[in-house]
């Protein structure tokens, strides 16, 4: 029941240590990412672990899953290429590459590959805007850039974290 | 270019290893302030210096802080990195690569509030930007930068980085403190201002990186040697973000004041392929569009040209379209934006937004209705001042401005449909 508590009991106390202890409720986000990281997505057994780690309601840590874009309370794919297709991104073909990335690993929209680990989203500005095209690669481990690319580049992305699926 | 103060690390490429910055003087004007100079005298300082909030506001940032509640405590200081506003990319580099010199601005800028712990909200996307300013900050622990009783005085501070999770509106201060606090980031009534009841109830200052990582030179070099780059009341320079349809896009650290012609054909390198400028978005969707002509072209970029020009600075991210690009899609692009990004809780954004939305994706889709255009303009005027935060207003006027400023390119698709 309490896994994240006995598991990641080190990890919790960091976290909880940035935060006035009357206000632990500030240390919801990090301990989202937590089980995130723990469980692949949100359910509602995450969500009353993280509650009972603060004295929250399970409400109040739910409402935050809908409200932040990169909590899911859903099981999805492992890898999520998120590809910026705003305006400064468009205006140097992000929406092109996004495209021809998914033709390329043969799905559309936001549907994940035959082998369930990869799925291309269209996200909202990375703060990237000089380094189009550009995509964040969310996965269990984290968040990271991939700046300046190309279809092949990153197409080199998906074949190595492929290799690191097959392996581990 | 002028010397760079913000991204002084494009002369000084290693400025992100602590001992590089402080041969270079880092951390001089922090321990010089804590040392010998009290909290009221490093407040005159800036305010003398004229600087100004970059995250988009301009506001005074000295005047900010003595706004502070007096003789209230804990104090907190927040840094507000969540950078989203599509176009800008300058807090990310400050970051990336100067970190040293934005972590002693936070450091000064407790040490004026009189806080001992402050904050640095990154945007979740940031992950292993944040990581590396954890690392950042314990070795300014073990260096005796940060931690207690500092320099031998009683003061002491310690620095946390606090992540979000995909929220454009945990940039607005208000919705940042109760991202904070662990709630939805939604924005609060405003007064109380946070200089009151910021972070826990407690008086806070939230700046911008960029704001904060212009202290410690106008501490070490004093505010009339600020006030000698810039206009008489927009000093200093700026990190301008340049993105879109030019040769080279990137930031750009000028003076405020320098104009947009320099910025986009000097520094850009101009327009690809030799097509002409139509338009340009001065501070990313959160401005009016602007027609490229020669009077926009040759104005500087100030707080105060800007809105002469009936526009904002923001947060200087400038956005170029080239003669190809019809205007009625672009603000499209940008109400996709806002409609994703509004928090819910005022109607007249939530709901003028998502209507703004379909319209507009009505006419781009070649299905619009004759009363369109004015349907738009209608549900904009809706929407204006009567919001929390200024999302709902940058929405509609994104769209009205576009009308007013480029009619017959919404008119095309009225018309001819696709």
């Amino acid at each position: 029941m309490a896994a994240l508590a006995e598991k990641h009991r080190a990890e919790i106390q960091a976290i909880l240590a940035k935060y006035p202890p009357e206000h632990k409720r500030s240390a919801v986000m990090r301990l989202l990412y937590l089980a995130q990281r723990e469980y692949g997505h949100l359910d509602r057994q995450a969500i009353a672990e993280v509650g009972t780690l603060l004295d929250l309601e399970p409400t109040e840590v739910g409402s935050l899953i809908g409200f932040y874009t990169l909590y899911h309370d859903q099981a999805g794919p492992t890898y999520r290429l998120q590809v910026c297709t705003d305006l400064p991104c468009a205006l140097r073909g992000a929406e092109v590459f996004a495209g021809e990335l998914r033709r390329s690993l043969g799905v559309a929209g936001n549907e994940p590959t035959a082998d369930g680990e990869f799925v291309i989203e269209e996200v909202k500005c990375l703060a990237a805007c000089d380094r189009v095209p550009v995509f964040q690669l969310q996965e269990p481990e984290g968040i990271h850039y991939y700046e300046s690319q190309t279809k092949e580049s990153a197409l080199a992305v998906v074949e190595q974290l492929r290799g690191r699926s097959s392996n581990g | 270019m002028a010397e760079p103060i913000v991204l002084r690390h494009r002369a000084l490429p290693e400025l992100d290893r602590l001992d590089v910055y402080r041969q270079n003087g880092g951390f001089r004007a922090f321990e010089k302030a804590v040392r010998s100079q009290s909290p009221a005298e490093v407040i005159q300082i800036v305010k003398d210096s004229g600087l100004r909030g970059r995250g988009g506001a301009g506001f005074p940032t000295g005047v900010k802080w003595s706004f502070l509640t007096p003789g209230v405590f804990p104090r907190y200081v927040v840094a507000n990195a969540d950078e989203s506003e599509p176009g800008t990319f300058k807090d990310r580099e400050i970051m990336e690569r100067n970190p040293f010199q934005f972590l002693e601005g936070i450091a000064i800028c407790a040490y004026a509030a009189q806080a001992n712990v402050a904050y640095i909200y990154c945007r979740g996307e940031f992950w292993d930007l944040t990581g590396e300013l954890d690392r950042k900050i314990a070795e300014l622990e073990r260096a005796g930068l940060l931690g207690d009783r500092l320099f031998g005085t009683n003061y002491s501070l310690r620095i946390h980085t606090h992540l979000g999770a995909g929220a454009y509106i945990c940039g607005e201060e208000t919705a940042l403190l109760e991202s904070m606090e662990g709630k939805l980031g939604q924005p609060r009534l405003r007064p109380p201002f946070p200089a009151a009841e910021g972070l826990y109830g407690k008086p806070t200052v939230v700046n911008n990186v960029e704001t904060l990582t212009n202290l410690p030179p106008i501490l070490e070099r004093g505010a009339q040697w600020y006030r000698s780059m810039g206009t008489k009341q927009s000093p200093g320079t700026k990190v301008f973000s340049l993105s879109g349809h030019v040769e080279r896009p990137g930031n750009f650290e000028l003076p405020l004041g320098a104009t947009f012609r320099e910025l986009i054909f000097e520094h850009g390198g101009g327009i690809p392929g030799g097509k002409a400028i139509k338009a340009i978005l001065p501070a990313g969707a959160s401005a009016p569009i602007l027609p490229a002509a020669d009077d926009v072209l040759n104005s500087g970029m100030d707080y105060e040209s800007l809105a002469a020009l009936g526009s904002a600075l923001g947060s200087a991210s400038i956005i170029v379209l080239d003669e190809t690009v019809n205007i009625a899609w672009a603000e499209a692009k940008i109400t996709d934006f806002f409609e994703h990004e509004s928090c819910g809780k005022c109607t007249p954004c939530r709901e003028g937004t998502y209507w703004m939305k379909h319209i507009l994706g009505r006419l781009i889709g070649g299905e619009a209705r004759s009363a369109d255009i004015e349907l738009l303009r209608s549900v904009g005027s809706g929407i204006r001042g009567k919001c929390l935060c200024a999302l709902g207003d940058f929405a509609a006027l994104a769209v009205t401005s576009g009308i007013e400023r480029f009619g017959t390119d919404f008119e095309i698709y009225a018309v001819n449909g696709r």
